[in-house]
């Protein structure tokens, strides 16, 4: 074996794969929260679905994406291979076990959190992400003037198989921007007005929120940065960025889409 | 006086590796607060011999908490419900009148059971003998002091030392990992001068044996801080860490 493979086959190899895909994922989830912050306009989807388009489209951004699905999937990989050698380790388990007493409910729960979370990413990005791709989704067309932006006239387009994802005409005479894009904003507001899904998407936030107090901290630990100066910004961030306000917008954006 | 007090002991009990063990129920009769942990095995293990039984079999040695031998996990947690103390140093005040005690073993795959509640703790003198050590070339004495050491460096240097290598680590972790234990081992070296020529060789060696020997991966819950009757602290995991992940990706010299 090379040393290269010896250093990710050994139990603190395995461990850095986690904490280095974990971390990628937290920026992720960054920029994924502050470009959905867009759902929140009142144009009536014309910034998401310009957003989306750009997200799907743009090459670097389609790089970054592909070693984002890689990390998801690494990441559960690495973690079922690490679990399974953790009950290797303990084969026969205590009667009693007071976990509680020296050790934080969510360090000790990460792979159910997990896999919560894969399953969410699943539903998720099939209803949105896959639906984007491959279904034939309807398009809006809308009708920005020019002399006030904010004055917007939007229309449905059905599907249409020659017609470009999304596409921009500027009209000086009528003295309007006329876009044209697949409507993936319609397919979220659709979404988020079933009760149940909503309440799956705030679950699958309280999990996220759960499983990023511990992880995001421990992934500091894991690749050794641990020093008294930068410990307590590294615990406030893990804690209050990533465990209270990214799953709290996140959440936010079903229960909008659900009470408007 | 305080009172003496009764309780219902849960022991595991196991003849041999290779055997199934099973929990026997005994009743401690007239236990003195006063009395230590093992003291109240000790009692009841007379009573046991008394009637033919086989004793309970349990490490122990120096009986005031610095050998590292005894191990029982009480009630759920190595060494009891204490903090920062070894099962010798716990006393039996620390019980009501009529509680159940349940005693059993470290359980790891690494920690086989010897008989009952004594394991063999082999695996950690194979991973000290892997790298936990400084060679010293004989010649002449040096000096003392002759090398300037921090205070701060040589406190924490100190703090990684004072691990007795009992194993509550092991047994706290949810996933029977030694990452305490050999971190401290490596730390109490890695930070001195002393411990400079073999530094990078030391934690490779140290790890690869951990790995070989069965002891699972950290997660980072921080139970065996919380149940190291020596309250190690965690930061020698990220310390050992950065000096394996240094070693192995960064540094070229030390194979």
């Amino acid at each position: 074996m090379s040393n290269f493979a010896k250093t990710f086959s050994s139990s603190l190899g395995k461990k850095l794969v986690m904490a280095l895909t974990g971390l990628f994922l937290c920026t992720f989830l960054i920029v994924h929260l502050v470009g959905n912050l867009q759902l929140f306009k009142d144009d009536a989807g014309q910034a998401f679905n310009a957003y989306a388009y750009f997200m799907t489209h743009f090459t670097p951004i389609k790089v970054v994406s592909y070693l984002l699905y890689a990390s998801i999937i690494i990441h559960a990989i690495y973690a079922l291979i690490i679990s399974l050698g953790n009950k290797k380790a303990r084969p026969i388990g205590y009667a009693v076990q007071a976990g509680n007493q020296n050790s934080p409910w969510t360090s000790r729960n990460m792979g159910i959190l997990g896999t919560i979370l894969l399953v969410f990413i699943v539903v998720h990005m099939g209803d949105f992400w896959w639906k984007y791709h491959n279904a034939d989704l309807p398009y809006a067309k809308y009708e920005i003037s020019l002399d006030n932006p904010n004055d917007i006239q939007v229309s449905e387009l059905p599907y249409d198989a020659n017609r470009l994802v999304h596409s921009e005409i500027t009209d000086l005479q009528a003295g309007k921007r006329i876009v044209v894009s697949k409507d993936l904003y319609k397919i979220v507001n659709n979404a988020f007005q079933t009760w149940w899904y909503v309440l799956l998407y705030v679950i699958a936030m309280s999990a996220l929120s759960f499983h990023l107090i511990h992880g995001f901290r421990s992934a500091f630990q894991t690749i050794g940065w641990n020093n008294s100066r930068y410990l307590p910004l590294v615990r406030f961030i893990g804690v209050w960025v990533f465990g209270v306000l990214v799953p709290l917008a996140f959440a936010a954006m079903p229960l909008y889409f659900f009470f408007k | 006086m305080s009172k003496n007090m009764n309780l219902t002991l849960k022991v595991w009990r196991q003849k041999n590796a290779d055997t199934k063990g099973k929990f026997v129920t005994y009743q401690a009769g007239h236990v003195s607060p006063d009395m230590s942990f093992l003291e109240m095995l000790d009692v009841v293990n007379e009573d046991l011999t008394k009637k033919g039984d086989d004793p309970i079999h349990f490490d122990h040695d120096c009986r005031e908490g610095i050998c590292g031998a005894c191990s029982l996990h009480i009630n759920g947690r190595p060494h009891g419900p204490k903090h920062g103390i070894t099962t010798c140093q716990l006393h039996m005040r620390s019980f009501n009148d009529n509680d159940t005690v349940v005693i059993e073993p470290w359980r790891a795959e690494a920690f086989p059971v010897i008989r009952d509640l004594a394991v063999d703790r082999g695996a950690f003198d194979r991973i000290q003998a892997a790298g936990g050590f400084v060679s010293v070339n004989t010649g002449g004495v040096p000096d003392a002091n002759a090398i300037a050491i921090p205070k701060v460096i040589a406190d924490e240097a100190f703090n990684s030392a004072t691990c007795i290598g009992c194993g509550a680590c092991v047994a706290a972790c949810k996933n029977a990992s030694a990452m305490l234990f050999v971190s401290a081992k490596v730390s109490q070296l890695a930070l001195l001068p002393q411990g400079q020529p073999e530094r990078y060789h030391r934690v490779q060696a140290m790890v690869a044996q951990m790995d070989a020997e069965g002891f699972g991966s950290c997660t980072n819950t921080g139970a065996c801080e919380a149940e190291c009757p020596k309250e190690i602290s965690i930061t020698n995991i990220a310390r050992m860490n950065r000096d394996y992940f240094t070693a192995k990706l960064i540094k070229q010299e030390e194979a």
